[in-house]
């Protein structure tokens, strides 16, 4: 069964110098798509993919991901909405480049899709009253 | 038919008023017709919540032990100044006041994650703010510093006082350069990529009543959650712009300046905002109720989001360099459907303020109103309409000679 999910990699200072991602492709033969990429000046590396690829491979990948101690996060834990500050104005809407957040025609209530969400960020310091949250 | 403020107030105490949302009249009158509807409605409730830049709030502290005079001197809440030009107790907090070690703009687009609309919103909530001011010292106010937390519940006054809120109409704003800019009206992607649009349409207060035949001055209103009351007409109130058929203002027209007891506010409808690239400012919630003293008035709370037209204005030059262009009139129902046509082109639109914020403001009025504890008054002046000859001038800059 194929399946496609995205997830959030953590590596410690001590696996930023190793190649690890290739393999995913090489020995799992997954299929991946990288939205986010960034290394913390205090050397931890931050991956976040989209992984594509059947089922039982995909699950002996993030095993070998997780024993080369890599820490794995699913990506819509990453990204919340802070339900008391957000008033549904809809700053968000347009800035999103994935199409994560959409209007109900009927109440007008912005709606959230973390299911689409890449995690790149940029609704955060768009939102006015700083409803959006990133958990990296 | 006709009735009066008076005769609805026996109503509203009798608990037998009937009140619709601006929203729920448009139905109601379809189904009804004008006439049998202005015959059975009393009251139509408006709603809006959006950020609205000039907005305020003045505060008496208390008179310290020795006495301080902030008159002149200096003063900070939360490290956001506060203005001092008053007397010795007295401070005016702006909602777009800022640090000044904010950053600001230096780093481009500036977040601007703490200002004055943040210190207004943590007041209402009854949270602690550090006071810290300096004074010169007199002989009857000797005192020259204060380090103090503050709490609104012990303030002796703390009043909501902005001078321009609820803009009657408002610009769709859009980006016709080659890169994306930040501005009160949000992020605007190059070359029309989005369209901004900041009005809650049909609920919005000045929209149901578009000559101000009700709203006046001492008009009662839900301002921030509680009870404030229309103080005068709000700055850049601007009448005689063009109007449709029906009245509507075409773009920006009427404002409202309102006051109220900030002490009996809600930080629901009161928070702090952070404008990217453009500043700090506060999102206010305002509802006015509308008295349905005749036909006429009602036909006026009928009207619906197809009906009122707002200017598309690009913000990369026609507005920054104050340029009369207008790139297209569009509909708030044409806005409300995702995406609007300007020259030949597709834009997504958003919105700024919030409808279902607007809804439920004018639904609590409404069910204030029919609970029987709001009661309305009757304007004591009316706002300048259109032919008071009253303008939004441009500054008209003369050089400075010696």
């Amino acid at each position: 069964m194929a399946v496609t999910k995205r997830i959030v990699l953590r590596f410690p200072r001590r696996l930023v110098e190793r190649p690890i991602v290739y393999r995913l492709v090489k020995d799992y033969d997954l299929e991946l798509n990288i939205l986010k990429a960034s290394i913390t000046p205090e050397e931890e590396g931050l991956l976040v993919l989209e992984l594509k690829g059947n089922q039982k491979e995909y699950d002996k990948g993030v095993d070998f991901l997780i024993k080369a101690g890599v820490r794995i996060q699913s990506l819509s834990q990453d990204v919340t909405r802070n339900e008391e500050r957000c008033n549904h104005c809809g700053a968000c809407i347009t800035v999103c480049p994935t199409g994560a957040f959409r209007v109900d025609p009927k109440t007008r209530l912005v709606i959230f899709d973390n299911e689409k969400c890449i995690a790149c960020g940029l609704c955060i310091p768009a939102c006015p009253p700083r409803a959006m949250e990133v958990h990296f | 038919m006709a009735r009066t403020i008076a005769e609805i107030n026996e109503k509203i105490k009798e608990g037998k008023a009937v009140v619709f949302t601006a929203e729920e009249i448009i139905d109601v009158a379809r189904e009804k017709g004008v006439k049998k509807a202005a015959e059975e409605v009393d009251v139509v409730t408006t709603g809006t919540f959006g950020i609205m830049c000039s907005s305020g709030a003045y505060f008496n502290i208390g008179h310290s032990k020795p006495r301080l005079k902030l008159g002149g001197g200096r003063a900070y809440l939360n490290d956001v100044p506060a203005y001092t030009g008053l007397a010795a107790a007295d401070l005016f907090l702006g909602a777009n006041a800022l640090p000044d070690d904010d950053p600001r703009n230096r780093m481009h687009p500036g977040e601007f994650n703490y200002g004055g609309g943040h210190v207004i919103e943590e007041l209402v909530a009854g949270r602690d703010v550090r006071l810290i001011a300096t004074a010169y010292g007199t002989d009857c106010y000797p005192r020259k510093r204060l380090e103090t937390l503050i709490n609104i519940k012990d303030l002796n006054e703390a009043v909501l006082f902005n001078i321009r809120n609820a803009y009657q109409n408002y610009n769709v704003a859009v980006n016709l350069s080659d890169k994306t800019i930040y501005t009160y009206m949000g992020v605007l992607k190059p070359q029309m990529g989005n369209a901004n649009y900041s009005s809650a349409g049909q609920l919005s207060p000045l929209f149901n009543d578009p000559f101000y035949k009700t709203i006046g001055i001492g008009t009662k209103i839900f301002l921030g959650g509680g009870i404030g009351f229309v103080a005068w007409q709000g700055t850049q109130h601007n009448p005689g712009v063009p109007r449709t058929e029906k009245g509507i203002p075409k773009e920006g027209a009427g404002t409202l300046a309102v006051i109220g007891d900030l002490k009996q506010m809600s930080p629901r409808w009161l928070v702090g905002a952070s404008v990217l690239g453009y500043g700090c400012s506060l999102t206010v919630g305002i509802g006015v109720p509308i008295p349905i003293l005749s036909e006429e008035i009602l036909e006026y709370t009928k009207v619906t989001d197809a009906d009122i037209l707002a200017p598309v204005i690009d913000y990369s030059d026609a507005f920054p360099n104050n340029k009369p262009d207008i790139l297209a009139e569009v509909s708030y129902a044409e806005l409300k459907s995702g995406k609007i046509k300007v020259k030949g082109k597709d834009v997504p639109t958003a919105s700024r303020s919030s409808y279902p914020r607007a809804v439920e403001i004018a639904t609590t009025l409404k069910e204030w109103i029919q609970s029987g504890k709001f009661l309305l008054t009757e304007s004591v002046q009316p706002l300048p309409g259109a032919e008071s000859g009253v303008t939004f001038k441009p500054l008209n800059e003369r050089p400075i000679e010696d």
